[in-house]
């Protein structure tokens, strides 16, 4: 079992990334805005930046030591990289691109990634879904032993990232190496890694699951980042075309979006109604739980009911008398409760 | 619509247009006509013009090989990495540039002439170069050099650094990402900068005349060729220039469109960056 560790600080011109991370054979996401030194830490990993300080390992084998004089150039480091824009070579064919490391398997990469159609077509030539399956063949042509994926689904229009995120979870399951993937996308996080690590101006916040970090943010800027509701459960189709989701605490919770197996259920609490008894409104969920928590947010109130976080207007908290231990209902419609399928 | 002073306005614009053409390509125009079909047959056949292409043919040859061997690595060296001092180094390889030829032929004496800097060292291992071809090629690499060393460095920051980066780590070193990599992406501009380097070789005159002399069938290339007949057979003149004159508007096409040909298979979107010198 290779587990990548790096503990390493890169200082750049505006921040100093200051960042320690072991990675076993599980995907690691790391999320946080543009200009946080997310891609600065794959960079480094890659060889491609020269910390000032630091050491990055995979098992026995030393990439970096600077204590010890050990730099590693990037061609004698396995990893297999996905730039953000693919970085596919113009003047090769994908073919080619795919064979530049010296593979003998193109054929069967190209079989694989279904792309065997356009072995002799230019990067320039085929959609962006495309290309995304032949940077990923390319990266994984030197059987890396470590994977890093930057942005993968950035450069994706909104209907092909779907498809796409889908794949790219299969292969991250199957190919199981230690990978680091970069966005800054919460949901498409939470969708591919095993763990989440938030970074912001180039340190780590909090790492954890994707429940973990929204259940219970250490910081800030961490459930502003997670934003809504994330909720983790098992799920299996039911009739009506509505999706059953067993969530973890054994709440039953119904969506409009088709989902099975292990998943997340994700709520905006803005979306979540609070009431003192339950209505026959149209909405499928409600919840019957004490309040936990009641905490002031502007003009707003957060209100934690069971599993779920709800956002009301003061008026609205003020009118319902809202407590800690009150007993209310919280309802959201089936079509507010969007799945993303969670790794693990 | 228009007002009277504003299509005045434009056929004024016109007018400086039609002006400067004609200023341009009226001396080209009188070569050939000058010339004329047969002038240009005779003109071709006589042992100086002969002479003259064969030896400008040979230096300008060896030049460019000179030019494209040390100045590709060393404009790729200098377009990747940041130094201190580079911005000077930088100058210093485009000084040639904006130096008079005649300068520049003086100093190549001063040099490397048989009374110059290393004149004793040349001879001691039997080398003369003054006045020989192979201060053609010297005179010749000199002027013509920061030509193509600065379209090589604009050609190699052009390409996209990621590009690079990938080749490393799919497992490439340094030396094979540049001939796998930057080269090919950097074809187009270095295409160019070769042929407005050779062009420049070709007219070059100044710095050849006081280094190499005129030395028919020895250092007399065209340039110089065209000065001398000039005086005693006015059509061998005319005819070597009706040559150039084709010569070089294949060069300009050239160079007008190697950089479109690279840029139309590239998906890089810096290709026409700036050096930081220029």
């Amino acid at each position: 079992m290779d587990k990548l560790a790096l503990d390493i600080t890169v200082p750049l011109r505006a921040l100093r990334v200051d960042l320690a991370l072991e990675v076993a054979r599980e995907t690691l996401a790391l999320v946080g805005p543009s200009g946080a030194g997310k891609t600065t830490a794959l960079r480094a990993v890659a060889g491609l930046v020269r910390p000032c300080r630091g050491r990055i390992a995979l098992g026995d084998s030393v990439w970096l030591d600077t204590e010890r004089g050990i730099d590693r150039p990037p061609e004698a480091r396995s990893v297999g990289y996905l730039f953000q824009d693919y970085a596919l070579f113009p003047h090769l064919s994908v073919r080619r691109n795919v064979g530049f490391g010296g593979t003998e398997r193109v054929d069967e990469l190209l079989a694989r990634f279904g792309i065997s159609q356009l072995a002799r077509a230019r990067p320039t030539d085929i959609s962006g879904g495309e290309r995304q399956r032949v940077a990923l063949a390319r990266a994984l042509a030197r059987d890396p032993a470590v994977l890093l994926l930057d942005e993968p689904l950035s450069a994706l229009d909104a209907h092909t990232r779907n498809a796409v995120r889908a794949e790219l979870q299969e292969l991250l399951r199957e190919v199981r190496l230690p990978t680091i993937l970069v966005t800054h996308d919460f949901e498409d996080a939470a969708a591919l890694a095993e763990r989440i690590g938030v970074v912001l101006d180039g340190r780590l916040l909090q790492i954890g699951t994707a429940t973990e970090l929204v259940l219970r943010p250490a910081d800030p800027f961490v459930a502003s980042l997670t934003g809504s509701v994330l909720l983790a459960g098992q799920a299996r189709p039911v009739p009506d075309g509505l999706t059953e989701v067993v969530l973890d605490d054994g709440t039953l919770v119904y969506s409009a979006e088709r989902g099975e197996g292990r998943v997340g259920v994700v709520l905006h609490p803005w979306e979540i109604t609070l009431a003192r008894e339950e209505s026959s409104d149209s909405a499928r969920n409600h919840v019957r739980a004490p309040i936990a928590a009641v905490v002031p947010d502007g003009d707003r109130v957060r209100v934690r009911v069971g599993p779920l976080t709800a956002e009301v207007t003061a008026a609205a908290a003020r009118d319902l008398a809202l407590a800690p231990g009150e007993v209310v209902v919280a309802s959201f419609k089936a079509t507010g409760a969007r799945l993303v399928p969670l790794a693990g | 619509m228009r007002s009277a002073s504003q299509s005045a306005f434009s056929a004024l614009l016109v007018l400086a247009v039609a002006v400067a053409v004609a200023f341009l390509t009226l001396p080209i125009v009188a070569i050939f006509w000058q010339v004329g079909l047969d002038g240009l047959a005779d003109g071709l056949a006589s042992d100086v013009a002969r002479d003259a292409f064969r030896v400008t043919l040979k230096t300008n040859a060896i030049s460019m090989a000179l030019i494209l061997g040390v100045g590709t690595p060393a404009a790729y060296f200098l377009a990747t990495r940041r130094f201190p001092g580079r911005a000077l180094v930088i100058t210093i390889l485009e000084l040639p540039l904006v130096l008079p030829p005649a300068v520049a032929g003086l100093g190549l004496l001063a040099a490397f002439g048989r009374l110059g800097l290393l004149g004793e060292e040349l001879e001691a291992l039997g080398l003369t170069i003054g006045f020989t071809q192979a201060a053609v090629v010297f005179a010749v690499t000199f002027v013509a050099s920061p030509f193509y060393v600065r379209q090589a460095i604009t050609a190699f920051e052009g390409v996209d650094r990621t590009m690079l980066d990938a080749s490393r780590t799919l497992g490439a070193g340094p030396a094979r990402t540049f001939w796998r990599v930057a080269l090919p992406l950097a074809a187009g501009g270095l295409g160019a900068g070769a042929a407005v380097a050779f062009a420049r070789g070709l007219g070059e005159f100044g710095a050849t005349i006081m280094f190499a002399g005129s030395l028919q069938g020895v250092t007399q290339t065209v340039s110089l060729a065209v000065y001398q007949e000039f005086d005693v057979d006015l059509n061998t003149a005319l005819a070597i220039s009706a040559v150039l004159v084709i010569a070089s508007g294949g060069l300009l096409l050239a160079v007008k469109a190697l950089p479109l040909w690279t840029s139309s298979r590239s998906t890089s979107r810096s290709l026409f960056a700036r050096s930081a010198s220029t």
